[in-house]
């Protein structure tokens, strides 16, 4: 079975958000760039496959400059088999989606994991296109992935106040979340073995034109200062938080 | 050019969200001088359908076949791009759920239209559609533009506003029989979590992290959240714990909230927390470390021992609920 695992490039989940330029680009500098932590359960839950003893293959992509190699090592220690760099300039979902689809096509993929959104643009948008562009099944926001025959899953997916139990058929794009595995610590064998693995670097499709572009990027809204409350006196917060009509 | 909305139903009612989407709709319409009407799929009595009158739309067209009982976003994203084509809309509106993020990229592609994820503001048609949606987990909030008329907007749930533009409504069949095809992933069952409030559409939500000291001491929290008709939330550390199931979890890698109050105890504000929570309206800080930096985006604090602050917060709510 071959899987193809997305991999977005992102800033750290620690990191101060600072943006430059016109305000319309990240600051990056002193920003760590790690894998999507979305898209890291995809990765792990591929390499999951191989343990139970399935027959796995796994490719991991990204669609970006030469910076994300990096990233895409650090998902060859973790454990996929080969990687893939589409050299485009992510920033709009539709060329991303349409980008991955031109890599894909007539490849024999049976499974693309994805993360159920980025943690920089955080639009979830990339997986459901895919999934149309290659006319597969989708589940979003999957938190638990069983293979139930050669070309069918049992999949859970978060919903509002629970899960749904979904049946699907492969080809499949799955957008993963917390749950459908662990992350995983790449250990020094894995860290030397990615250093030796195939990375490809993928012109992109020339057929693409982008349909959203950024204009700036503001930080949200600044706070007024917070109004503190004696610790005995509850009943002035009850107060405070009836008369703004909170409560 | 026309607006049309996808009403998404949970077992027969419209939750608020929708309602959102709709006003969105609505304002939306008459910036383009047109009309917004909708689409409703799955078993829907008519005097539900109606409540959407009240918000703004004039049309629905009811997509009702048992093929469509339960969710497949497929199949939905096909009944959707089929009523538009039918109805010449170009913009295509749905509330910012789970199944929306599921079904809106899909009929954007089927539709050619640039997909809106999650706005916060009303686009501007005389200047490229510009809109405003939260980026970097609530860290910044992006201004963007469309280069095509053509949009499929999800409007992000307390993102927006909710207002009443009553319209008399006509509620009309659409026959629409999904393709085998289309029926690749279907849900078989949904399993409820415990509490029976949504913790993303929620108006108030009580959280708390690791200053409850154990899992036994959540019963104040539930005390307190079920006075309020809040959602019970928690921290990362209390998730990865097992003191909480990992579906309450909020921040940046767990679920990320807006709600009009959000109530924080116990929990000193790590970035990633704050990241998943700083869009809520009002915060509340109950922490006995003053230099928590929860208090740094509070609208109030208390700083004091939770053990105590709780049960006095309770007894006064109580109170309140007696004389108000």
């Amino acid at each position: 079975m071959k899987i193809l695992v997305c991999i977005s490039h992102v800033p750290d989940t620690t990191t101060k958000i600072k943006f430059e330029g016109n305000g319309d680009t990240l600051d990056k500098s002193g920003v760590t760039f790690v894998i999507n932590p979305y898209c890291e359960y995809g990765l792990s839950r591929a390499i999951g496959f191989r343990e139970e003893g399935k027959n796995v293959s796994i490719t991991a992509l990204s669609v970006g400059g030469p910076e994300v190699e990096p990233t895409l090592r650090k998902a060859l220690a973790i454990g996929a088999d080969d990687a893939v760099r589409i050299s485009a300039h992510p920033n709009d979902s539709a060329l991303v989606a349409r980008q991955i689809y031109n890599y894909v096509e007539g490849k024999e993929f049976s499974v693309i994991f994805t993360g159920k959104e980025s943690i920089d643009f955080n639009g979830s948008m990339v997986p459901g296109m895919l999934a149309e562009y290659l006319g597969w099944s989708f589940v979003s926001f999957a938190t638990h992935m069983e293979m139930t025959g050669e070309e069918s899953a049992v999949l859970h997916r978060e919903v509002d106040g629970g899960y749904e139990v979904v049946e699907a058929r492969l080809p499949i794009v799955v957008s993963c979340q917390k749950g459908i595995s662990e992350w995983r610590i790449p250990n020094m064998r894995g860290i030397m073995a990615a250093r030796k693995k195939p990375l490809a670097v993928v012109s992109p499709s020339e057929e693409v034109a982008d349909t959203l572009s950024t204009i700036k990027f503001d930080y949200p809204p600044a706070k007024e200062a917070c109004t503190y409350i004696e610790p005995d006196n509850a009943a002035r917060l009850v107060d405070e938080l009836v008369s703004k009509g909170l409560i | 050019m026309s607006v049309l909305l996808f009403a998404e139903n949970s077992q027969g009612k419209f939750k608020k969200a929708v309602f959102e989407a709709a006003t969105y709709g609505f304002e939306l319409a008459q910036l383009l001088g047109t009309n917004l009407e909708a689409v409703s799929i799955g078993q829907i009595e008519n005097a539900e359908l109606e409540k959407l009158g009240t918000y703004g739309v004039s049309k629905v067209y009811r997509i009702q076949s048992e093929e469509m009982d339960a969710f497949a976003n497929t199949a939905y994203a096909a009944g959707i791009a089929s009523v538009a084509k039918s109805v010449d809309a170009n913009i295509v509106v749905m509330a910012q759920t789970y199944n929306g993020r599921a079904i809106a990229p899909r009929v954007a592609v089927k539709l050619k239209a640039a997909p809106l994820s999650g706005v916060i503001s009303m686009v501007d048609p005389g200047n490229g559609f510009q809109t405003a949606k939260y980026s970097y987990s609530g860290k910044g909030v992006e201004s963007f533009k469309s280069e095509k008329d053509s949009l499929v907007i999800t409007v992000k749930a307390n993102g927006f506003h909710v207002a009443e533009n009553p319209q008399s409504i006509a509620i009309e069949n659409f026959e629409y029989t999904p393709a085998a095809s289309e029926l690749d992933a279907v849900a078989k069952e949904i399993v409820k979590a415990s509490s029976g409030i949504s913790l993303t559409e929620a108006e108030i939500v009580v959280s708390a992290g690791r200053g409850m000291k154990g899992p036994e001491n959540w019963g104040m929290i539930e005390e307190l959240a079920g006075l309020l008709g809040a959602a019970t939330a928690c921290s990362k550390p209390t998730a990865d714990m097992g003191w909480r199931p990992h579906h309450e979890h909020v921040g940046q890698t767990g679920i990320q909230v807006a709600p009009n109050l959000y109530i924080a105890i116990g929990i000193s504000g790590a970035i990633q927390h704050l990241a998943g929570v700083s869009s809520s309206k009002n915060i509340v800080v109950i922490n006995k470390d003053p230099e928590a930096p929860f208090f740094k985006i509070a609208d109030f604090g208390i700083i004091g021992d939770l053990f105590d602050v709780v049960p006095q917060l309770i007894e006064a709510i109580k109170k309140a609920k007696v004389s108000g």
